[in-house]
């Protein structure tokens, strides 16, 4: 099993999944480039927070043209799991292999604080060791973590499923207050229909020590590595 | 016209900011008159900001010695020695002025400045703080019944201030205000979330002299392997010298001559095509590509470009080296065309470093920065004459000694003279009858602008990235980040108090170093070092260079006394606006050292029933009654009730600060406090209401007994004492331990849930609840500012 994890110019939390992974969770791991044009030898790939060459123009709008991400379309397409944290969620939405956008937030700032999600789905490889409606506390770091969408792709969401987690109080209901960014329905994070791709904007890689204040991030990297080993027991 | 064509004369050089015997002494080193150009880079070389001229027989009255330092004054930054073979580097530089004409950019660049100074020593950034300082930004009690007024810019005048008391902040002051504030976070932000670096820190204050000249002072903190460690000295004569990152322009022409070495008029506002324009982009692809490219092992020295851009690169490192560099400006990659020897010399574009490498293995680092797509070219080579020679089109456009031009510029002994005292400052507090309420002024002291939650600035701020960060923002007294791969961590606390040090500059800077080295301790670690940032006005006024003076006796007696040497820092003169001087603001930044990260303490309160402890070093015959007024005067309780800053700044006790801190670490790491917080602003009740707030629901029941006016007793700010929480279990070891250290540990009260209540001699002083109190404490930024 290897995780790969991909360094776009301006990426700032490469090292730190990168640490989450090979230091605390000791799974095999290693950095990909972005003018990468294959992707071999990789079980799931992680795209990081950061500012993916300055997030000019729009978030994410110049990386999903980098060669990394025609690779990543592709491996995605085989079935390989692919997971968006933060401006990854916004490579993936531009990209087109996640539905909706992150807009603005709608305070107009940059918004760096502990939040509360709801599993809202444990029917994933990234939270299937999950209990459905369990609430996690991870932190958000954004200026542009307002997802929208328009009225049939959110019906489209919600008949498939694909909403996976939600902002909610600690208690886990979800109401105004505990949606950080304005995002709409309270989404946090969405897969696509194929349940491969995820992208979310709170950063498990940074909630998996008790330490730094939160180590529920760790049943999303749990789900994504017992979905990885029940694949290699399935193929072999 | 060219630039060869401009003629030199006397006046030219003023129009540089060169005094005529300044001109006169250019003449002897060149053995003629300079031209253009070199008028150019003598002026930034030799400007105020770049020479520290004014400042440097003062500066060397600082201890800069002790066995961790590896790195003291003279680098781009000071670094110790932190174990398991790594060194930390650490300094704090000022961008006030850009930050008045351009609050976002000058903020940005601020930041980004201090970024390169720390990674250009190979060491990667990990902690930023900001201190902050602004005018008043509520017209609330402390703003409108501030006493230094300011009016707006367009109603400023010049001269002496009259009559300072009972004067208002005006509305469009405020807004003002209010819009530097909100520009200067954003730029932070921008250029530290884009980064990668957590902003984990600093401390914002508010005073009417910083209206027309707010102070950003910034501080980074960088970790490397104590053998990567780099330096800006200049080796082996043939070796290629080469220009990295960004392209130059035109941008920040003068920014350190003209706008940092200067004071402002009404024109400043057309100075804003001096302040730079920052790409926080850029400059992560420059970090990760020079500490790559480091690696090689062919980098021989490397320098960051920024006050006076190529100027200063190239000069010092080849004066620090003892050689000569020459450089072919063609070969510099430029923004736009047409640019002079004259404008590329003094361009401050940023992201941009200039490095010498091994003559053969230059290829090695060009093929570093390709694969970052950054620009480096060769531009030119170490020689052995101990000349900046600059040629344009193989043409000399300069040629000066690099020696002369960095370390033979003027060096003054300015006048000194103690400032007249003000009539009208000597009105002191009269305290109010023993028994009176003091639970609505203590709601109005916690909504405060100084003392609220600065939670609206810090949640802006990316303090998390990295995963290092321990304490995070309002969570500790410093901020702590740990190690990597060790069990260390290390703390970080800047302070300062500018109304204290204009009325004791002295006594303000020991304060300033005494506080800032208390939260450390609170924080569990064993102060080490400490960098500064000295804001202050002219250096040509006698009475202002006596401020600046006396700040630095202050600062040597104290960190003499507490055994913590500076090993850097920044001199910001010239902050003045039409002839009135900021109040002078030392600014202390001071680096500690955890040895066992688990052992970091936060100031929140852990437990219910848990014992509340004050923990005073002073001795116990320091008599607090002699005279309370005098002291009180110059709390944050008198300036927000009373609208009066005056009297003297608490008497500063360094033996007891001493004792306090070394007892702290020594609690701390035998892990017998819940929680610490040091007595500051708003005194005792604001530290003991803080330690709730930061808590899980959590209230305090206190009772104290004192001879002090009760508003002295609750809202004094007197220094050397700090409140810990301890389980009725420790309570006893605790007790023994501090008398060993000579430190009076009284129980104060209990951790309890409910209603916050202070009693002082058997009477209730202050009741509410914590929630009603937390939020006049917690929403005030935000109601002013959103």
């Amino acid at each position: 099993m290897k995780f790969g994890v991909v360094v776009f110019p301006g990426s700032n939390c490469d090292h730190d999944a990168y640490y989450a992974l090979g230091k605390i969770l000791h799974q095999p791991v290693e950095f990909v480039w972005h003018q990468s044009k294959e992707i071999n030898g990789f079980d799931a790939i992680l795209l990081p927070g950061g500012f993916s060459y300055g997030d000019y123009l729009r978030t994410g709008a110049i990386a999903r043209f980098s060669p990394v991400m025609r690779a990543v379309e592709k491996f995605a397409r085989n079935g390989g799991l692919v997971l968006g944290v933060c401006n990854g969620f916004q490579i993936l939405c531009e990209a087109g292999l996640l539905p909706g956008v992150l807009q603005r937030n709608a305070g107009m700032r940059f918004v760096c604080r502990q939040v509360h999600v709801r599993v809202e789905t444990t029917d994933t490889p990234f939270t299937a060791a999950a209990k459905s409606g369990q609430v996690l506390q991870m932190p958000i770091a954004h200026g542009d973590g307002n997802y929208f969408c328009d009225p049939a792709t959110l019906a489209d969401l919600e008949r498939h499923d694909q909403i996976v987690f939600r902002y909610t109080t600690p208690d886990g209901r979800e109401d105004a207050a505990a949606n950080p960014n304005g995002s709409l329905a309270n989404i946090a994070g969405v897969c696509n229909r194929g349940r491969n791709v995820m992208g979310l904007m709170p950063h498990p890689e940074r909630a998996v020590e008790a330490a730094l204040g939160s180590a529920d991030g760790l049943v999303i990297f749990r789900s994504l590595i017992e979905s990885l080993t029940r694949q290699a027991a399935l193929s072999a | 016209m060219l630039d060869t064509e401009i003629k030199i004369t006397a006046e030219l050089a003023a129009e540089h900011g060169l005094t005529a015997e300044e001109y006169a002494r250019i003449q002897k080193i060149l053995g003629r008159d300079p031209n253009f150009t070199e008028l150019g880079i003598f002026s930034v070389m030799w400007s105020e900001h770049c020479s520290y001229k004014s400042s440097k027989v003062h500066l060397r009255r600082l201890p800069t010695r002790a066995p961790q330092v590896l790195q003291g004054p003279g680098e781009n930054a000071g670094v110790v020695d932190i174990g398991d073979g790594l060194a930390a580097a650490f300094k704090m530089e000022s961008h006030n002025h850009p930050s008045y004409v351009e609050p976002f950019q000058g903020a940005a660049t601020g930041v980004g400045g201090i970024l390169r100074d720390i990674f250009t020593m190979g060491a990667r950034p990990i902690a930023v703080l900001d201190s902050l300082r602004f005018g008043p930004i509520s017209s609330g009690p402390s703003g409108a019944k501030a006493p230094n007024h300011v009016p707006s810019l367009a109603g400023l005048k010049s001269g002496p201030p009259e009559n300072k008391q009972d004067s208002r902040v005006d509305e469009e002051t405020i807004a003002r205000n209010r819009r530097i504030l909100d520009g200067v976070v954003r730029g932070i932000a921008h250029y530290g979330n884009c980064f990668g670096v957590p902003t984990v820190g600093g401390e914002v204050q508010f005073e009417p002299g910083y209206s027309a000249n707010p102070l950003v002072n910034v501080l980074a903190l960088g970790i490397a392997k104590k053998e990567d460690l780099f330096f800006a000295k200049a080796r082996g004569v043939g070796n290629p010298v080469i220009y990295v990152g960004a392209k130059t322009g035109r941008d920040g022409i003068h920014g350190a001559s003209l706008l940092a070495s200067a004071e402002f008029t009404e024109e400043s506002q057309q100075k804003r095509p001096n302040v730079q324009v920052g790409d926080p982009f850029m400059e992560k692809l420059l970090l990760e590509a020079c500490l790559e490219a480091m690696q090689t092992g062919a980098v021989v020295a490397i320098q960051d470009m920024g006050a006076a851009g190529l100027t200063s690169t190239s000069c010092e490192m080849a004066s620090r080296g003892g050689l000569g560099i020459e450089i072919e400006l063609a070969r510099v990659p430029q923004r736009e065309p047409g640019m002079t020897p004259y404008e590329m010399m003094l361009s401050e574009s940023q992201e941009r470093m200039l490095l010498v490498a091994e003559r053969g293995r230059e290829g090695e680092v060009l093929k570093v920065f390709a694969r970052w797509g950054l620009d480096a070219v060769e531009i030119g080579r170490v020689t052995d004459d101990g000349l900046v020679r600059v040629l344009h089109h193989a043409k000399v456009m300069a040629e000066i000694p690099s020696h002369a031009l960095a370390e033979e510029g003027p060096v003054y002994q300015r006048p000194l003279a103690p400032p007249t005292p003000v009539a009208a400052q000597t009105r002191l507090v009269e305290f109010g009858a023993a028994g009176a309420n003091l639970t609505e002024n203590f709601r109005a002291l916690l909504a405060a602008p100084a003392i609220a939650s600065k939670r609206w600035i810090w949640e802006q701020y990316d303090y998390m990235v990295r995963t290092n960060t321990l304490e995070a923002p309002g969570a500790g007294d410093a901020a702590v980040v740990r190690i990597k791969d060790t069990k260390r961590a290390l703390a970080l606390s800047s302070d300062g108090n500018g109304r204290w040090c204009r009325l004791d500059p002295f006594i303000g800077a020991q304060l300033a170093v005494a506080e800032a080295a208390r939260n450390v301790a609170c924080s569990g670690a064993k102060p080490m070092a400490a960098t500064n940032c000295l804001n202050f006005g002219s250096p040509e006024k006698p009475e202002v260079m006596w401020q600046f003076s006396r700040a630095i006796d202050g600062i040597a007696e104290a960190c003499t006394a507490l055994e913590i040497p500076i090993t850097g820092g920044n001199v910001s003169f010239y902050n003045e606006t039409l002839g009135r001087s900021i109040d002078p603001t030392p600014v202390l930044g001071v680096l500690g050292m955890i040895e066992d990260a688990s052992r970091a303490l936060g100031m929140a309160f852990r437990a219910e029933g848990d014992v509340i402890l004050l923990l005073d070093g002073n001795p116990a015959e320091t008599d607090t009654t002699k005279n309370p007024a005098q002291e009180f005067s110059s709390s944050e309780y008198a300036r927000t009730l009373r609208g009066i800053e005056a009297g003297a700044p608490p008497a500063v006790n360094l033996a007891a600060e001493k004792r306090l801190i070394a007892l702290l670490v020594a609690l701390a790491s035998d892990g017998k406090l819940q929680s610490a917080h040091d007595v500051s602003d708003g005194g005792l009740a604001v530290t003991l209401a803080e330690s709730c707030f930061a808590s899980d629901g959590l209230s305090a029941k206190i009772s104290l007994t004192s001879e002090e006016p009760d508003e002295a007793a609750v809202f004094g700010e007197r220094g050397a004492r700090a409140v810990v929480s301890v389980t009725p279990e420790n309570l006893a070891a605790v007790l023994r331990i501090a008398a060993q250290y000579d430190v009076a540990a009284v129980q104060v009260g209990q951790v309890a849930r409910g209603e916050f209540r202070i009693e002082l001699n058997g009477r209730t002083v202050v009741s509410a609840e914590v929630p009603s109190l937390a939020d006049a404490w917690s929403g005030a930024l935000g109601r002013l500012l959103n």
